[in-house]
């Protein structure tokens, strides 16, 4: 089948910085795509880019197998977008807000009226369908942006961050819904800083940072490329004699903040030296996506 | 820079259905302005000043300043919406943005908002011709042939208006634009008297000014006299209409498809 969004050589500048640079992906019908990547690594430029409201410096970009952003406008007809920052209408109520949004697709009249029903329903927010934004939690809000960008049932639907600064229930809610259309065979887009999120929703992702894509695969992919099986990490591990944390067998070793990391495939033995320790707070786990992408995109701090 | 032309589409509709969704929510207050200012120019200038002057050009003092003001209000009115409220949408409120991630371009917001402010323009030319009429200062049914007159009126100042906000850092720089354009159009452009009043280069350089000429077209309508040079003041009024919409469609762009 023929990718949703290919890019190659895809590369943004603003004057002299590079923020995006020769980056290429594919996108494939029915597929849950990542961007994981630190702040300021270019996620939402590459976004801005797919949507057409941000032209290429280099390189070249379809999105359906149309060229954008010369098509962007017939691209986005059949796409939905779940931006970074809340753009929804201050000066309407929830249902205004799907009314007029469907209005820009040229949507009106009964068919209109029934989607909107049921994409309320689909959020969870047919009880406010008559508040003012403003009366609305930053989970809901988010849902109702989520449910504006599936007006025009789209056959692509793009977010950026879709999650990030709402709390554990919020999330879980949205990301049971990102499921229910991945199953009824909508192509997601999504850039996330968090791993779970990364490793729970999507099928194919890339590790962005500076504006490069450092590598791509499935999250087990990228687990067993780059990281051991098992990690033990020892929290306050300042406080522990270094001779101690030195002597560990047949680790790779890392610091992050003041907590060690100890990666190995087999970590019984570690275990059986450290366990018992007075006053040693340890977690032994099998590797997940953000050992890999501490590892591909550094420790120190970003933002 | 993105310089491409323009394209009308009919999708633009849905900016001008949205500002005007809006504008119903807040008719009180809209009409209150709409009504309001005009009643009190009228009556406090009008007859204040009225008694003193009695005629002026050859009408009434009171007739003579109700069809300045009716040409002034629609660049007020349009000027105000297209900074303020298309600014508010563009930079704080990320509506266009919103917009923009739906087939809606640059040049279909802007045509829309357009639209929207002439209508604004002409909601308030009807309120004050509505009050001239009730104090007696209109001639005849005639007038109403001012009403599109208005509607052009609007779009002719919503163009640079919108210019104005595309390039603006903030609201304060509005200041500029009411102090060096706006203000000087309302004194010098003839709502309160003649322009052969003025010493002679000046009434030269108000020939540019657009204000001039949309109370040359509307000041006739309202007071049922002859109109005079009719393609001239309809094409200037067209010019600022189209070339500040495509100036503005330009610095647009740059700001928000980058
Ligand atoms: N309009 C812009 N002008 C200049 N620099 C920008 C602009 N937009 C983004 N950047 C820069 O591009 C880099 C990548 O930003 P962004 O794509 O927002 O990253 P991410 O979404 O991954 O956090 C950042 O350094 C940011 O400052
Ligand atoms: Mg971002």
């Amino acid at each position: 089948m023929t990718a949703v969004i290919e890019a190659r050589g895809l590369t943004k500048r603003f004057n002299d910085n590079t923020v995006v640079r020769e980056i290429d992906f594919s996108v494939s019908p029915a597929q849950c795509f990542g961007f994981l990547g630190p702040n300021g690594a270019g996620k939402t430029t590459t976004l801005r880019m797919i949507l057409g409201q941000s032209p290429l410096s280099a390189g070249s970009l379809s999105v359906f197998g149309l060229s954008v952003p010369r098509h962007g406008s017939k691209v986005r007809k059949r796409m939905g977008v779940v931006p970074q920052t809340d753009n929804l209408d201050p000066d309407f109520t929830v249902v205004e807000n799907l009314r007029m949004y469907g209005a820009y697709f040229d949507l009106r009249g009964d068919g209109l009226a029934r989607r909107i029903d049921e994409l309320l329903e689909f959020v969870e927010l047919a009880d406010r369908a008559h508040v003012k934004i403003s009366t609305l939690s930053g989970g809901m809000r988010r849902r109702l942006t989520i449910a504006r960008a599936l007006i025009n049932d789209p056959e692509l639907v793009v977010l950026d961050e879709p999650t990030t600064g709402l709390d554990p229930q919020a999330r879980h809610m949205i990301w049971a819904r990102l499921r229910d259309l991945r199953q009824s065979g909508k192509t997601l887009l999504l850039t996330t800083h968090y791993m779970e999120e990364a490793e729970r929703l999507c099928d194919d992702l890339v590790i962005m940072d500076h504006g490069q894509i450092v590598d791509q695969g499935s999250p087990p992919q990228l687990i067993q490329r780059h990281v051991e099986k098992e990690v033990v990490e020892i929290r306050e591990a300042a406080t522990v004699a270094n001779g101690l944390l030195d002597s560990l067998s047949g680790c790779r070793t890392e610091w992050v903040g003041d907590t060690f990391y100890c990666y190995t495939d087999d970590a019984r033995p570690v275990v059986a030296q450290i366990d018992g320790i007075d006053k040693l707070v340890f977690l032994h786990r099998p590797a997940n996506l953000e050992d890999v992408f501490l590892k591909l995109t550094g420790r120190d701090l970003k933002d | 820079m993105d310089m491409s032309l323009p394209r009308l589409k009919s999708r633009s509709l849905a900016i001008w259905k949205r500002n005007a969704l809006v504008w119903r929510k807040l008719i009180g207050p809209s009409l209150m302005i709409n009504f309001g200012e005009p009643l009190l120019y009228l009556l406090g200038l009008g007859y204040g000043l009225g008694l003193f002057i009695g005629e002026m050009a050859g009408m009434d003092y009171l007739t003579f300043l109700a069809s300045g003001i009716v040409a002034s209000s629609a660049m007020t009115t349009a000027t105000f919406e297209g900074l303020y409220s298309v600014y508010t949408r563009m930079v704080p409120q990320h509506t266009y943005d919103a917009m923009l991630a739906t087939p809606i371009e640059v040049d279909d917001i802007l045509a829309g908002e357009m639209l929207w402010c002439a209508t604004k323009s002409l909601i308030n030319g009807v309120a004050i011709l509505a009050v001239a009429a009730a104090l007696g200062a209109v001639s005849g049914p005639s007038a109403l042939l001012a009403l599109p007159i208005v509607f052009l009126i609007g779009l002719c100042f919503a163009g640079p208006a919108m210019v104005i906000s595309a390039i603006s850092p903030g609201y304060d720089f509005f200041n500029y634009y009411f102090t060096l354009a706006i203000t000087p159009m309302f004194i010098l452009c003839g709502v309160f008297y003649p322009v052969d009043a003025l010493p002679e280069p000046l009434q030269a350089f108000v020939q540019l000014l657009p204000l001039t000429h949309a109370v040359a077209l509307v000041r006739p309508l309202v007071a049922g006299q002859p109109l005079s040079d009719v393609p001239l003041h309809l094409v200037v009024l067209l010019a600022y209409a189209v070339i500040g919409y495509y100036i503005a469609v330009v610095f647009a762009r740059r700001r928000l498809v980058v």
